[in-house]
């Protein structure tokens, strides 16, 4: 991963180019990244269903109805029912809340402590740095899943301990990432200079290390967003995230559905299409994000 | 080189140490009480206080807890992790059992992705912008996307619709019977091998591309090379390093991989055992197999980090 971003290049073509208003902003995107602006299009869409689930779900998706089990996709129930009768739709439509609800907090928390970390860790130096990177290479012998399972395993089955179990996995890499950008920010000569006319330690960080390290941040966030809400639909699947009967991407794919595979095929089909394409969403929006966050891809 | 890899070796063992230090933490310090979670103490149901007694000696939680990390670290370094609280056997004997199958499975998949992926990137690299180039890259960036233990579920699916199969039980060995070994573990290959497969592609596409616009590639065509000689032996040689690195930190992914994967195809292999032991409550299994993972992460990465110092000499005498 290319961790040497050349910030202060990026800042300064930024303030030649004139100043462009949201909408007109919002427009060169769509026209130079279409891509990008597809992704953002999903998420926008999920976020939509995830607010207003109440006005768009045409049912409960709690309540179950023993006579419409395994119901096949009709006009009533456009994915069909699982097997206890409640219909798919509207249960993939809640889904959109806990994916987006786990996604969001587990890669902003993640991020902001790791790039907290990452910059105290760069700009300090010393003992502090060096106790901080060997925790962080303590954290980062382990592979991300296993060790959200064993958090999540041990804190025990709801939504908030998913956050925590997937958050904890992303602090190392996002200090990696982090701590290299601060210490090249920290090389430069305007630090040097607020440092000579006595500004405090935290006046550093907060006025000047931070805004010049937050383009990697934001790509970190973005990248871990996708990321996230994979591991929440994998935690959930294996049993270890939200129980039932939340519904959850992941969790409705869990257990029973592949066993129905014959019988109604559908109760396995849409929920992975709804993980694939949030997902799918949010990597394609990263990905433009990066491209014209990190000046090195630029023009590419 | 020697050099490189004794530092390299010898920065393994306060790593190890932490991760060895980090799971007994997790484990035994989180919950609070492990012997009151085992008989489902957070359900607020009634236990015997005696039952509660003998199930703390036998895990050793009636020692102080320094005591209990020295003797689980004693243990590590013999390779002795205790006893399952559900078979009761010692964990080692259930891993060795379940190892083959994992293993087998990891290995396949990263083979059949690496030989897939790499002649995939290297023709959306020479016809970019092509059609080519193009399905070449949404199958990748689907991979990326599509959950792995849903891809099994597909296969599932599928299998079940067209031909009305189901997945074999038993374990066969491939040394006993290859044919039927193979037909077990081809779909499970599918479902671990494309995610990597996928980020393996996109890898060598971007280098590549990165490559072949160097000055000493427009030196070869200059020559006159074939686009054969030039593209495999001037440019692919140069752009296979970081994919070499990739590999590595793929096996993350793989190990999450694994897990899921053997759970959707209900294989017995190390990730079921895992999952199997979180929903047991098995917490000494839990603790080894965490630890394991850790650990043999940590020495395949090593690995990975000293081809790659032998490949690039640069990196050595950092």
């Amino acid at each position: 991963m290319a961790t040497n971003y050349a910030l202060t290049h990026a800042t300064a073509s930024a303030e030649l180019s004139p100043r462009l208003t949201a909408a007109e902003e919002v427009e060169k995107f769509i026209r130079t990244k279409p891509v990008g602006a597809a992704g953002a299009l999903i998420i926008l869409g999920m976020l939509v269903l995830a607010v207003f689930a109440e006005l768009l779900a045409p049912y409960d998706p709690y309540h179950g109805d023993y006579g419409l089990q395994f119901a096949r996709p009709s006009a009533e129930h456009w994915f069909g029912t699982d097997e206890f009768g409640r219909d798919v739709m509207s249960r993939i439509m809640y889904g959109a809340r806990i994916a987006l609800f786990v996604g969001f907090t587990a890669s902003f928390s993640g991020c902001t402590i790791g790039a907290l970390l990452g910059v105290i860790s760069a700009y300090w130096g010393g003992r502090v740095d060096l106790l901080l990177e060997r925790l962080m290479d303590i954290l980062l012998a382990f592979p991300q899943l296993i060790l959200a399972l064993a958090i999540a395993s041990i804190l025990g089955p709801a939504v908030q301990n998913v956050v925590i179990a997937i958050a904890i996995p992303v602090i190392p890499r996002v200090a990696r990432v982090v701590r290299s950008a601060a210490l090249s920010v920290k090389e430069n000569v305007y630090v040097e200079a607020v440092q000579a006319l006595g500004a405090s330690r935290p006046r550093v960080i907060l006025q000047h290390i931070i805004p010049n390290v937050m383009a990697p941040y934001i790509i970190m966030v973005t990248a871990q967003l996708g990321a996230a809400i994979l591991a929440e639909a994998a935690l959930s699947y294996l049993g270890l995230g939200a129980a039932e009967p939340t519904p959850s991407w992941g969790l409705m794919l869990s257990g029973s559905a592949p066993s129905y595979a014959e019988k109604a095929p559908w109760i396995a089909l849409f929920p992975g299409i709804a993980i694939s394409l949030g997902v799918f969403g949010f990597n394609l929006f990263g990905d433009s994000l990066r491209d014209s966050l990190d000046p090195k891809l630029r023009g590419r | 080189m020697r050099i490189y890899i004794a530092k390299r070796l010898l920065l393994i063992v306060p790593t190890l140490f932490g991760a060895a230090a980090l799971v007994f933490l997790i484990m035994r310090v989180l919950p609070g009480d492990v012997a009151l979670l085992i008989f489902g103490g957070d359900a607020g149901g009634h236990i015997d206080p005696k039952q509660l007694a003998a199930m703390r000696e036998r895990l050793g939680l009636d020692q102080p807890i320094w005591v209990q990390f020295g003797t689980w670290l004693w243990g590590v370094l013999r390779f002795d992790f205790g006893t399952s609280l559900w078979t009761g056997r010692p964990v080692i004997e259930e891993l060795l059992v379940r190892l083959p199958l994992s293993l087998e499975l990891a290995l396949l998949a990263t083979t059949v992705s690496v030989i897939i992926a790499i002649p995939l990137g290297m023709l959306a690299a020479i016809r970019q912008d092509t059609w080519v180039d193009y399905a070449v890259r949404v199958v990748s960036i689907g991979g990326l996307a599509i959950p792995g233990f849903w891809v099994g579920i597909l296969c599932i699916l599928f299998l079940v619709i067209f031909f009305g199969w189901g997945p074999p039980l038993e374990f066969t060995p491939p040394w006993v019977n290859p044919w039927a070994n193979l037909q077990m573990m081809i779909w499970p290959i599918v479902t671990v091998g494309y995610r990597q497969a996928a980020v393996t592609t996109r890898m060598t596409r971007s280098t590549l591309l990165e490559v072949l616009r160097e000055d000493y590639i427009r030196t070869a065509w200059a020559k006159g090379l074939r686009e054969r000689a030039v593209v495999i032996r001037h440019a692919l040689k140069n752009s296979m390093l970081p994919v070499i690195t990739l590999i590595g930190t793929e096996l993350a992914f793989l190990m999450g991989g694994l897990v899921v994967t053997e759970t959707v195809f209900t294989l017995n292999g190390v990730g079921r055992f895992l999952i199997d032991a979180v929903s047991h409550r098995d917490y000494p299994v839990v603790q080894a197999l965490i630890f394991l993972t850790a650990s043999s992460f940590v020495l395949v990465n090593l690995l990975v980090d000293l081809t790659y110092a032998w490949f690039d000499p640069r990196i050595r005498y950092r």
